[in-house]
């Protein structure tokens, strides 16, 4: 919303208010936001009215004139111009010497063909007027002015130009404050000034509006007011020069007289108006009501629109002439011959409008304010100001009468006013006397404990609101900062966040580095991953409106954001990347919630890497998270039917039937789908499962005080045995004295034999009572040995 | 006699001195002090003096003997302080060699932002707290005051899973969770996702992340909300910020601000970060709406409380300096190694 000085004038006396920027900020502080300001006129300099004495030909040059300027100075200026409409007697803007125009644009002294030029006469176009602001100029020619002005006159006073425009955002609370009298009132309390706010007066021509026009509202509802004047002997003209700038300063294009009346009054009411042309109102009768089943209206912009049935139209007889507060129609538009108008000033329901104009695509400065919701008292005071506009412009007669179809009355709201409240709720200590000043400067009344709220501030309904009406007035930055008392207690994370944090300190000491990705992903995902066709993945909760398909699902894993992400860095070739996500994923078996049960929101430690490693790189990063997820009693698990990852080179951790992880190389295929050209490996970690089984609080064991013996053993059998199967045999047969099994070496060649492995352990013994004897190993390996060969053909290799 | 002690003296001393390493100093040490040595050669031959000179002899070749021992000794030293130099001249390397790469992972620019928010929280006794992403309508809007008809409810602003579900568009709905099961004192701050729907480009994302904070007790009042966001505002962007409180709207506070800082990179004076403004604005906040709490079950007579929410992005963003949005979901390693 812009704000002309010029206007605020009429409300305000702006002579008492600061400079604009000291203006802005007190506005600001006090509610209505602002964006900016810009002074009006600032770049047309030394720009003054001259009159031309005498013109004659160039001697050079046919189409150029040279002129003798009288601006009011001592001696005639001489001005060489290439115009061809001017005459000796005529008054034009003259840009002296030094001047400056819109633009930037520089005059000064020169020569053309010869001849010495002292200025410029200038064309509205380079003082960045059109005709629309200018009606009586040409568009090609020196602007001849017609305005009441004498030699040496400023140009910007006389064709004011000059004004400080002030842009405000507002709140979607304050719809009253999108028009220059809300903003009056809002200037006037946070400055403490008076304001002063006539009330039209209509004189009137005779005659009775119910000799034109009758109204019928059928859809009350989402029409809570309709008040309507008939102007007739309309003579559509221009506006005066005041309107015009007015107009043009608040970034309105100014049309006619009537039509500019209709913003006029908007802009200065906040009320959107609508004048019809009456002699296309069919039947002499205004029908309110919604649109009946495929109806259309041609709106003003030349548009055919289809209607649907929660759509309000304004009808004739007939057929639809407008589309309630949204847009009038093409065919009761104001034209240069019409002669007779009904002027509109309805209340209508905010959130249908607002319906009307996103289905339509089509949003209006009158739809923009409906949407807010609006004052239903404020229909009047604007239709009896577009009429006494019309009066002051001389467009038209106004009959007399009035339409006013408000069957459901304004209602006051009386709201508890009580000072101590307000004053604990903000922090302050205010009298109550400073608090009904500030009250009544914003025109609440209050009688003894009982405030009223102008009507137009529906917002205000309870102590909290008045609170902050005369916190905002009082001034937020003027309410001392305070420390609240309160027990003192520790803040901190909840477990399960305490528990996140550690894995991921390891996943970044192990050098993964975190990314961020979307929760919902496309559900062609799925498909890339390599799901089979019943996998419950595939289950994911479905957005009915996303942005695209490819942000329609909320993800169930995080393995295609990883790849993505991976993808990319490799297509930028970045070298060895290790990354982690800390990813939610959404499980629940209806991917449409319809039952209203929640989805189950688990996080899940995805881990990945391309160009660092194999397999084992990758298990011994699974080995240090689980180490730290303080977890036991877990295994690795070859697994072959995980179809994302190769059915050879992929593991679950698992305890039971618990699955803490999946770790392997990813399906090649699936690598294609994402292409990425080298193999990525990749752990997906459920951390919600390993914070369930975390172990109790670490406790210490003491030392051993015996020392350990070391026995290595290396054994023949079948390549098909698994190194897991190995350990778990020597364990089992090594006994409670074993303290640790290490792999340290596998050989397969051709003295074994075909089919057939050689691996040896490191074994270390200890008994925690005594000092292990070598007989004492001995014994112990012996066992070992015979297990094996009797348990998995295991032959000590010789 | 006594010369050719005094002779031997001589020679040893001039020959030590040439002597450049430890085997050479063993071999002269047998040649001078050795069984078969010089000095040992001398005392030998003593049986030829006579009984009165015998003892001065004696003690000279002693004393002389003593002072090629000190002498031998404090060559070795020379020598053995001489050797190690010389080693560790040869095991000189050169120290700008790259070092062997033992690469430490990079925490996202939203985490690190996120964590240093919650950190300060925490010092002031807030608890961290969290809630679901995929919410119930009434969660996210009803129970926090937006009327029935507030633009922020339409499929065009917000993705629905059913009619009564949806992706919270704001962290609060956690707000009156948390108001709901707990009874006041409450003192908590709430980071997450919430989506909305916009298009992607450089200051817009669908999925984005917020930090919202309550406080709800008795006698809670507006200036504890700003005592609050200036202690922040001072761990987060340093000692001499300042914050400006403007008045808003929001359907869950009232009063409602929007909170600027003073820009910390001009302090205020107006650069290219603030747009000349010496302002950056960084979040909403307010009093807790009567209405929220008397829909979250809490006597709006006996208790009050105040609440913030900001964009994490934003400040990440500003922090950082980053200037397109986009950066922080492309993950390029390029982009995270440097934080």
């Amino acid at each position: 919303m812009n704000l002309s000085f010029d206007w605020l004038k009429d409300f305000v006396d702006v002579e008492k208010l600061p400079t604009p920027k000291q203006y802005c900020d007190r506005m600001t502080d006090t509610g209505s936001k602002v964006e900016g300001f810009e002074l009006l006129g600032e770049d047309i300099e030394n720009v003054v009215v001259g009159k031309i004495v005498s013109t004659e030909k160039h001697p050079d040059a046919d189409r150029l004139t040279i002129c003798q300027i009288d601006l009011g100075e001592s001696e005639l200026v001489q001005i060489v111009t290439g115009a061809d409409n001017i005459n000796a007697g005529d008054l034009v803007p003259v840009a002296k010497n030094g001047s400056t125009l819109p633009g930037g644009v520089k005059i000064k002294s020169g020569k053309l063909r010869g001849v010495p030029s002292n200025g410029m006469l200038c064309s509205i176009g380079e003082l960045n007027l059109t005709v629309r602001d200018v009606p009586y100029a040409v568009e090609d020619g020196i602007l001849i002015l017609q305005e009441d002005c004498k030699v040496g006159d400023d140009i910007r006073d006389v064709l004011n130009l000059r004004d400080t425009v002030v842009e405000f955002e507002i709140t979607p609370n304050r719809p009253d404050c999108n028009s220059v009298i809300g903003l009056a009132r809002e200037t006037a309390a946070s400055f403490n000034l008076p304001f002063d706010l006539k009330e039209p007066q209509v004189k009137g021509s005779g005659d009775d509006i119910k000799n034109y026009v009758s109204v019928e509202v059928r859809d009350n509802d989402l029409c809570p007011r309709y008040s309507c004047k008939v102007v007739k002997n309309v003579k559509i003209k221009p506006s005066p020069k005041w309107m015009r700038t007015r107009l043009r300063a608040m970034g309105v294009r100014p049309i006619n007289n009537i039509v500019d009346i209709t913003n006029y009054v908007m802009l200065e009411y906040g009320q959107p108006m609508h004048a019809f042309d009456y002699n296309y109102i069919d039947g002499g009768k205004i029908v309110v009501r919604r649109a009946a089943e495929g109806e259309t209206v041609t709106t003003l912009d030349g548009t055919e629109r289809n209607l649907t049935t929660d759509m309000l139209t304004i009808c004739d007889a007939k057929k639809p002439v407008g589309l309630a507060g949204v847009m009038g129609g093409e065919n009761s538009e104001i034209n240069d011959n019409t002669t007779t108008i009904v002027f509109e000033s309805a209340n209508f329901d905010g959130t249908s409008i607002r319906l009307t104009s996103r289905a339509l695509g089509l949003r209006t400065e009158s739809s923009g304010r409906y949407e807010k919701g609006l004052d239903t008292e404020n229909t009047l005071p604007a239709l009896l100001r577009a009429c006494e506009l019309v009066e002051m412009l001389e467009a038209g007669d106004v009959v007399d009468g009035i339409i006013d179809i408000y069957p459901v009355k304004y209602a006051e709201r009386k709201i508890e006013f009580c000072p101590e409240k307000i004053n604990r709720l903000l922090g302050l200590s205010l009298s109550r006397s400073e608090m009904v000043d500030i009250l009544t400067s914003l025109h609440f009344i209050i009688d003894c404990d009982v405030l009223t709220p102008p009507s137009y501030r529906a917002d205000v309904e309870q102590m909290a609101d008045i609170a902050e009406e005369i916190a905002r007035i009082y001034g937020y930055n003027s309410i001392p900062s305070t420390n609240f008392k309160c027990e003192v207690r520790r803040g901190g994370y909840t477990p399960f966040t305490e528990y996140k944090n550690t894995l991921e300190t390891v996943a970044q000491s192990l050098g993964f580095s975190e990314i961020q990705t979307y929760s919902f992903v496309s559900p062609k995902t799925f498909d890339l991953l390599n799901l089979a066709e019943d996998s419950p993945a595939r289950c994911a909760v479905k957005i009915i409106n996303p942005l695209g398909e490819d942000t329609s699902v909320m993800r169930t894993t995080a393995i295609g954001s990883m790849l993505e992400v991976l993808s990319h860095n490799r297509n930028f070739r970045n070298p060895s990347v290790c990354l982690y996500e800390f990813a939610k994923i959404y499980i629940s078996d209806e991917p449409t919630l319809s039952s209203g049960k929640l989805p189950e929101e688990k996080t899940n430690l995805i881990m990945a890497f391309y160009d660092n490693g194999d397999f084992y790189d990758m298990k011994g990063v699974t080995d240090a998270i689980m180490n730290a997820s303080g977890v036991v009693g877990y295994e690795y698990i070859s697994c072959t039917d995980n179809t994302t990852f190769h059915p050879g080179r992929c593991a679950v951790i698992k305890a039971e039937d618990k699955i803490y992880a999946t770790i392997g190389q990813i399906h090649p295929s699936v690598l294609k789908n994402y292409s990425i050209d080298l193999p990525v490996y990749l752990a997906e970690i459920d951390v919600n499962l390993l914070f369930a089984d975390a172990g109790a609080e670490k406790q210490y064991k003491p030392l051993p005080k015996f020392p350990a013996i070391t026995r290595d053993l290396a054994f023949v059998c079948d390549s098909s045995i698994e190194v897991g199967q190995l350990e778990k045999c020597i364990s089992k047969y090594a006994g409670s004295k074993l303290v640790e099994v290490t792999l340290f070496d596998i050989y397969t060649g051709e003295r074994l034999g075909e089919g057939k492995k050689s691996v040896a352990f490191s074994l270390t013994l200890r008994d925690d009572n005594k000092t292990l004897t070598d007989e004492d190993a001995d014994k112990i390996t012996g066992k070992v040995i015979k297990g094996m060969e009797y348990d998995l053909n295991a032959v000590l290799r010789s | 006699m006594k010369e050719k002690l005094q002779q031997i003296k001589l020679a040893a001393q001039a020959e030590l001195e040439k002597l450049c390493d430890a085997d050479q100093l063993e071999q002269f040490k047998v040649k001078y002090l050795g069984k078969k040595g010089e000095l040992t050669a001398i005392l030998r031959s003593m049986s030829g003096i006579s009984a009165e000179e015998r003892p001065i002899i004696g003690q000279l070749a002693n004393q002389i003997r003593s002072e090629i021992e000190t002498l031998v000794d404090e060559k070795r030293t020379l020598l053995a302080e001489s050797a190690m130099k010389h080693k560790l001249e040869a095991e000189k390397i050169d120290v700008t060699i790259p070092g062997k790469k033992r690469p430490l992972g990079h925490t996202h620019p939203v985490t690190s932002t996120a964590r240093e928010i919650e950190k300060i929280f925490i010092n002031m006794g807030f608890d961290v707290v969290d809630g679901p992403e995929i919410e119930y309508v009434s969660n996210n809007f009803d129970a926090l005051n937006a009327p029935d008809n507030h633009p922020s409810r339409d499929m065009t602003d917000t993705f629905y899973i059913n009619p009564e579900i949806l992706l919270r568009t704001q962290t609060s709905p956690v707000q009156a969770r948390i108001m709901r099961d707990n009874k006041p004192p409450i003192r908590v701050i709430c980071p997450g996702r919430v989506y909305r729907s916009d298009e992607v480009d450089a200051t817009h994302s669908p999925m984005f992340h917020q930090m919202e904070g309550l406080v709800v007790d008795k006698n809670i009042v507006m200036g504890d909300l700003k005592g609050t966001l200036e202690v922040f505002a001072k761990n987060m962007f340093g000692n001499d910020t300042r914050i400006r409180f403007r008045p808003h709207h929001f359907p869950f506070t009232e009063p409602s601000a929007e909170v600027d800082i003073s820009c910390f990179v001009c302090g205020g004076k107006g650069c290219r970060l603030c747009k000349g403004e010496g302002w950056i604005e960084i979040l909403g906040a307010g009093m807790v709406h009567p209405n929220v709490l008397r829909n979250c079950g809490i006597d709006p007579e006996e208790y009050s409380g105040f609440a913030f929410g900001m964009g994490i992005e934003r400040i990440a963003m500003r922090k950082y300096n980053i200037d397109d949005l986009r950066l922080l979901y492309e993950n390029d390693m390029r982009f995270l190694s440097q934080f």
